[in-house]
């Protein structure tokens, strides 16, 4: 619009004073009101939903049945908020018991793109069939595109039952 | 830097034609006499355009059918920043356009704007009025909440009664029988997907006429010299704009716009009451009744459009100066203080919350014999939606078991572990935790139990006064000192046949300040909310002797 202006003639105008507190004006309570309704905007659409009490501890199986370094998809159900509702849905984790009785809960997706990968008992190692990528036992990446470890879930252990949380803290940030 | 800009510019108005256009648009010549009054119309567009902004925010979070669209809503404004800001500035300037919509009519009409040659314009403009109308029409139904609902049983009841169309209107509007998610869907529709691209047509046309025909000039302009738009006139339009936005805004920020509880098509003590700018159709079709009702609710607003529509060819004389038009004026006023009349009488004449305590005897009447626990039972019960996925008695959806089978009711205790976390208590289910506390859960629990198939139906037609005013009750833990029922303690006196006793005013000014009216009494003071108040004394006077 500046090029409107410098190439328009507007003899009418007594000076140029009048003129450019016109164009300065309309330019300002433009923008004032285009961030009045920008700004707010952009907070409402990025600003994450106030959360709602999330952090749940379900049982997702019996860990007695775990022969050490055999890992199991175990299946369980957990409720998730997602916006106006709370659904329950199926989840699954893979879930591994090392010789030194430690448990692991593994989130079951590939830290490269997200798909779902399982465990090759031949090879030993977890595979993901999209790009790949290879995990050891332990979850570290040995090939493959995946940019980070296996997430893994929070877990501890009441009687026989495993329970599983939130994803651990560490998750997505150790490399 | 300005060279590459220039070239830049050069190129895109070679290719285009846009720069060029737009040159054209903002050096268009204006009458000398344009100014301040003119403004109208740029604020009505910029209106327009802050309604589709914001109706499309809403609509990122927003689920358009009955039920779910209450809960999305709740969802925009209790946890999504700035929702609430969203909201209102969708409610109150869908309120803001229809004033300035009015004043732009007022001001053209006032200086005969609409004579030859600008017949066509002013017709385009009543429509897009009518059009303004209808935005406000769909839009009170999009909440389902109670007020939301029983509105639209009004308007659909309304367009029903018009002759020869009446039923295929109330088909079209998907209002035969009952309002549910058909009428819905087509008043979603139409809100969102018809009257958008048929009021950014005539927007369109309206504006396309304006600059064919000119700004209406007034007697004298022909011996002056006319002005440019820009930038003068476009800086009034802009200041007119922003003192707009600036009232709106702070409409949005200060004043909140109620979500009342979820639609309830049981709530026979509901008084619905249109938005502000229809009270006074609403208080001329309350002149009119029996047969001649039809003549107040389509007959004279349809002969009123058709008069507005007509208002050109009417008055055929010469422009002359706004100040000597005094027929005009005085219409204005005459039509102003009609409608001032109409909306102060509805305004008037509209009872306060305090309801009436109109217990329907003749339906059955067991809800009265529950508990006030039970009572705000029904409550959560309600609020909670739980009829969504279960039936009671027949009535509502089989996705969950029917809750009148009492042998799925167990015990107290198995039943609030089985809110807390349905799927832990039984695996695979698909019923999501309610997200109540424990004292609500044992609410829901306690009146659960005393469901059975004789009593569903009967508990089913609990108003919602009593119901709410339980639930009064027993957040203010009353049955620590009273006894309602049989259940509580008696250290203040039992409230059943309280209506016999004493006098509903005398009830609230005892809530206010007990030792009061009774010397010696301990009874702490209360300060309920006005409704609270009404639901409660409303409920403790229908308590059975």
């Amino acid at each position: 619009m500046d090029d409107v202006q410098t190439v328009a003639q507007s003899p009418e105008t007594p000076g140029t004073t009048r003129r450019s507190f016109y164009v300065i004006s309309i330019y300002a309570l433009g923008a004032l009101i285009s961030a009045a309704l920008g700004l707010p905007a952009l907070i409402y659409l990025l600003v994450p939903p106030k959360l709602r009490k999330q952090s749940e501890w379900v049982d997702a199986g019996d860990i007695t049945q775990l022969a050490p370094n055999s890992p199991v998809e175990m299946t369980f159900r957990r409720n998730r908020v997602d916006g106006w509702k709370v659904t329950s849905e199926k989840s699954t984790a893979w879930v591994v018991k090392f010789p030194n009785n430690q448990v692991v809960a593994y989130a079951p997706q590939c830290t490269h793109l997200g798909c779902a990968y399982h465990w090759d008992q031949g090879k030993t190692e977890f595979i993901c069939p999209c790009h790949n990528s290879i995990f050891s036992i332990d979850g570290k990446v040995q090939d493959g595109p995946a940019p980070r470890p296996l997430d893994r879930f929070q877990t501890k252990i009441e009687g026989k039952q495993l329970q599983v949380g939130p994803l651990a803290s560490s998750s997505g940030q150790t490399a | 830097m300005k060279k590459h800009l220039s070239n830049l510019n050069e190129w895109v108005d070679h290719r285009t034609g846009l720069p060029t256009a737009l040159r054209n648009f903002l050096y268009e010549e204006i009458p000398a006499s344009s100014g301040w009054h003119q403004v109208l119309g740029s604020v009505a567009a910029f209106m327009f355009l802050v309604q589709v902004f914001t109706g499309i925010m809403l609509a990122f979070n927003y689920a358009p059918t009955p039920g779910e669209a209450y809960n999305s809503l709740r969802y925009i404004l209790t946890e999504l920043t700035a929702g609430r800001l969203m909201r209102g500035l969708h409610h109150w300037g869908a309120s803001m356009m229809i004033v300035v919509v009015v004043l732009h009519m007022v001001q053209v009409f006032l200086y005969g704007a609409y004579k030859k040659p600008r017949e066509t314009t002013w017709m385009v403009g009543v429509v897009l009025l009518l059009l303004t109308l209808a935005y406000g029409l769909t839009g009170y139904l999009l909440p389902w909440d109670n007020r939301a609902y029983w509105g639209t049983v009004v308007t659909t009841k309304i367009a029903a009664t018009a002759p020869l169309l009446g039923p295929y209107l109330t088909r079209l509007l998907g209002g035969e029988g009952s309002i549910g998610v058909v009428t819905f869907a087509r008043f979603y529709g139409l809100h969102v997907l018809l009257l958008p691209p048929a009021t950014m047509l005539l927007i369109g046309i309206h504006i396309y006429l304006v600059r064919k025909h000119g700004v209406a000039p007034a007697p004298g302009d022909e011996l002056v010299p006319a002005k440019k738009f820009y930038p003068e006139q476009v800086f009034k339009d802009t200041v007119a704009i922003f003192v707009a936005f600036a009232i709106l805004f702070t409409m949005a920020v200060m004043v909140r716009v109620p979500l009342e509880q979820l639609a309830d098509p049981s709530d026979t003590a509901y008084i619905p009451r249109p938005e502000w700018y229809f009270l006074f159709l609403f208080q001329t079709l309350k002149l009119f009744s029996g047969s001649l009702e039809v003549v107040g609710s389509v007959v004279l607003p349809g002969l009123a459009v058709l008069a507005l529509i007509l208002v050109p060819f009417f008055d055929r004389g010469q422009v002359v100066r706004v100040t000597r038009r005094t027929f005009a004026a005085s219409f204005v006023a005459l039509a102003a203080l009609g409608w001032t009349g109409l909306t102060a009488a509805a305004v008037i004449t509209t009872p306060k919350e305090a309801r009436e305590v109109a217990v329907d005897f003749s339906a059955p009447t067991d809800w009265m014999q529950l508990s006030p626990e039970e009572m705000a039972g029904v409550a959560y019960f309600r609020r909670e939606n739980c009829i969504s996925c279960h039936s009671v008695g027949g009535a509502g959806s089989k996705i969950g078991p029917d809750l009148t089978q009492t042998a799925i009711h167990r015990n107290a205790a198995w039943m609030i572990q089985h809110f807390k976390s349905p799927s832990g208590v039984r695996p695979g289910t698909s019923m999501p935790p309610i997200q109540l506390n424990d004292a609500q859960l044992n609410s829901l629990a306690a009146f659960l139990l005393k469901l059975n198939p004789d009593n569903a139906t009967a508990l089913d037609n609990a108003p919602e006064f009593a119901v709410q005013g339980a639930l009064v009750y027993q957040s203010g833990g009353c049955s620590d000192c009273h006894k309602v029922n049989g259940v509580g303690t008696e250290l203040g006196p039992n409230l059943n046949g309280l209506d016999k006793r004493r006098s509903r005013s005398w009830v609230e000014e005892h809530f206010v300040d007990p030792p009061k009216l009774s010397p010696g009494s301990i009874m702490p003071p209360y300060k309920f909310s006005q409704r609270d108040l009404d639901n409660l004394t409303a409920y403790l006077f229908a308590l059975p002797e």
